[in-house]
């Protein structure tokens, strides 16, 4: 199995930056994403600020045929098509094609189909009048929706579905892709992940009173993951894809090469040990970490960054504790680490893959992006890492591997190792 | 509305539905909406739908079987209509 799958591709939807020049740019700097909702004020909230995109479906109006579009009103797949297109054209693709493209899979996750279209739904069928409702729903209630759309523009016709694991969803999507081209399935696979929090979902989270909720009229500061003011995070929306290739396929095209993807794993800590539904337990993410080094014959000093999941919740002490057992590294030892929701809060099953395109962005431009809001590092996790490993400003340093690992409700752990593309 | 009305205003009924607009332009009786005009099979109900709302009637599930071409359209159309009447 001596295959390796490289990234020639990447499209980004983000609260900070649609299109990846604004994302690299919004990184580098430092820009958050988040902003006061007067709506979230109005349905009395505890947490009134989110991360959005500036998006309308009118954007994608190139993208897919104008019949397509007319019905379409699932923002959610409306991220993914920008998000999962203009990562295939970054590749050098072009999107039309007659013939189906056999050797090309997709795997884009999704939490929830869109709640606006199923309240639609709900709405017109106890008002009897089901038979109003056309012949565009299911498609964008069906979870595989996003996939849906993205393949049939583009004809792929190899391993084509959403998977679905909550906030490990985006890392997962990606490691499922990367393994198909590695076993030999396919030679190129469009993965990522794609989330939309619309009030409803937005509800369902601030119900569990796990939102950040002192910082409404400072939506900038709101997301403050490893600081010790941190008090829950907030919930953002937008997509995340790439282009996965066989490096020999891509090199036989002259592919431009991003990065590599050296390895990763997916499992869960089975829900006991201290893991439940709603909090992963230690033993599974620590074996998650080195299941995903030992995946990629990357060894635990090599590590220079980790881009955690990293919420700003009580779990991020936690998390911290387990990279630094993982790859028993602490202190000035331990690599820098950094968390993007600081920049764009937490954007679910989108988190992951969003999270991953700026994982590929710093080792291709060898740069570490601020963690916001961290003037206050928590004092737990300093007594586990040096205060250096936190940077607070962006920082130009020459980077190789990046771990980045997201866990999800229900236990579920993923983790990637990205490593700067080496020809030998 | 006789019956070139009823085909003039199909023309916007329709048109959300088809990439072929320079077709949809020259539709006469004969047009098939789904050989012709490249209608996806499944959007002869939004078709309808729209349809129901643009004349203001009701369009039963055996008279909307019949609305494959032009021709079947507006002859379901009309005579919605004249019940309505």
């Amino acid at each position: 199995m001596s295959r390796r799958v490289v990234i020639t591709g990447l499209g980004v939807v983000s609260p900070n930056g649609v299109g990846v020049p604004d994302f690299l740019s919004s990184i580098r700097n430092g820009v958050s994403g988040i902003r006061f909702m007067p709506e979230y004020e109005q349905l009395n909230f505890n947490c009134q600020v989110t991360g959005l995109p500036e998006f309308e479906l009118s954007h994608i109006k190139n993208y897919i045929p104008e019949v397509a579009l007319n019905g379409l009103k699932a923002i959610s797949i409306g991220y993914g098509i920008k998000a999962g297109l203009d990562a295939w054209t970054d590749a050098g693709y072009t999107m039309d094609s007659d013939q189906p493209r056999w050797e090309t899979g997709c795997i884009f996750g999704c939490s929830v189909g869109d709640t606006a279209v199923v309240k639609n739904v709900i709405n017109r069928v106890d008002a009897r009048e089901s038979k109003k409702l056309g012949s565009r729903v299911v498609e964008q209630i069906m979870n595989s929706g996003v996939t849906a759309y993205i393949s049939g523009r583009l004809g792929l016709a190899n391993r084509v579905t959403t998977n679905s694991s909550a906030c490990a969803t985006g890392t997962q999507a990606i490691l499922m892709g990367y393994e198909h081209i590695k076993h030999g399935l396919a030679k190129r696979m469009l993965v990522g992940s794609t989330e939309h929090v619309d009030s409803y979902i937005f509800g369902t989270f601030d119900s569990m009173r796990v939102l950040a909720r002192k910082f409404n009229h400072l939506p900038e500061q709101a997301s403050r993951p490893m600081s010790a003011s941190a008090g829950g995070f907030v919930p953002g929306s937008g997509a995340g894809a790439m282009i996965l290739e066989d490096l020999d396929f891509a090199l036989e095209r002259n592919a431009t090469i991003y990065a590599e993807i050296a390895g990763g794993a997916s499992n869960s800590g089975g829900q006991r040990s201290g893991g439940t539904m709603t909090a992963p337990g230690p033993g599974g993410i620590v074996r998650c970490i080195a299941d995903a080094l030992a995946s990629s014959n990357i060894n635990a000093r090599q590590i220079d960054l980790i881009c955690g999941h990293l919420t700003a919740t009580h779990a991020d002490l936690l998390e911290v504790q387990n990279w630094g057992q993982a790859l028993d590294r602490k202190g000035d030892d331990f690599p820098l680490i950094n968390s993007l929701k600081s920049m764009i809060g937490h954007c679910l099953s989108a988190a992951g893959s969003i999270e991953a395109v700026a994982v590929v962005l710093q080792l291709m431009h060898q740069f570490v992006h601020p963690n916001l809001n961290l003037q206050d590092p928590h004092p737990e996790i300093l007594k586990l890492i040096s205060a250096d490993k936190l940077p607070a400003t962006m920082v130009k340093k020459e980077i190789n591997t990046i771990a980045k690992a997201n866990f999800g409700f229900g236990d579920i752990n993923t983790c990637l190792i990205f490593s700067k593309y080496n020809h030998t | 509305m006789d019956r070139r009305e009823i085909l003039e205003e199909l023309k916007k009924v329709l048109a959300p539905y088809t990439e072929n607009k320079e077709m949809l332009a020259g539709i006469n009786e004969q047009t098939d909406l789904i050989n012709d005009l490249k209608i996806n099979s499944a959007n002869l109900v939004d078709i309808i739908i729209d349809a129901e709302a643009k004349y203001n009637i009701e369009i039963d599930m055996d008279s909307s079987e019949k609305m494959v071409d032009v021709k079947s359209c507006i002859d379901v159309i009309a005579e919605k209509m004249s019940v309505r009447e």
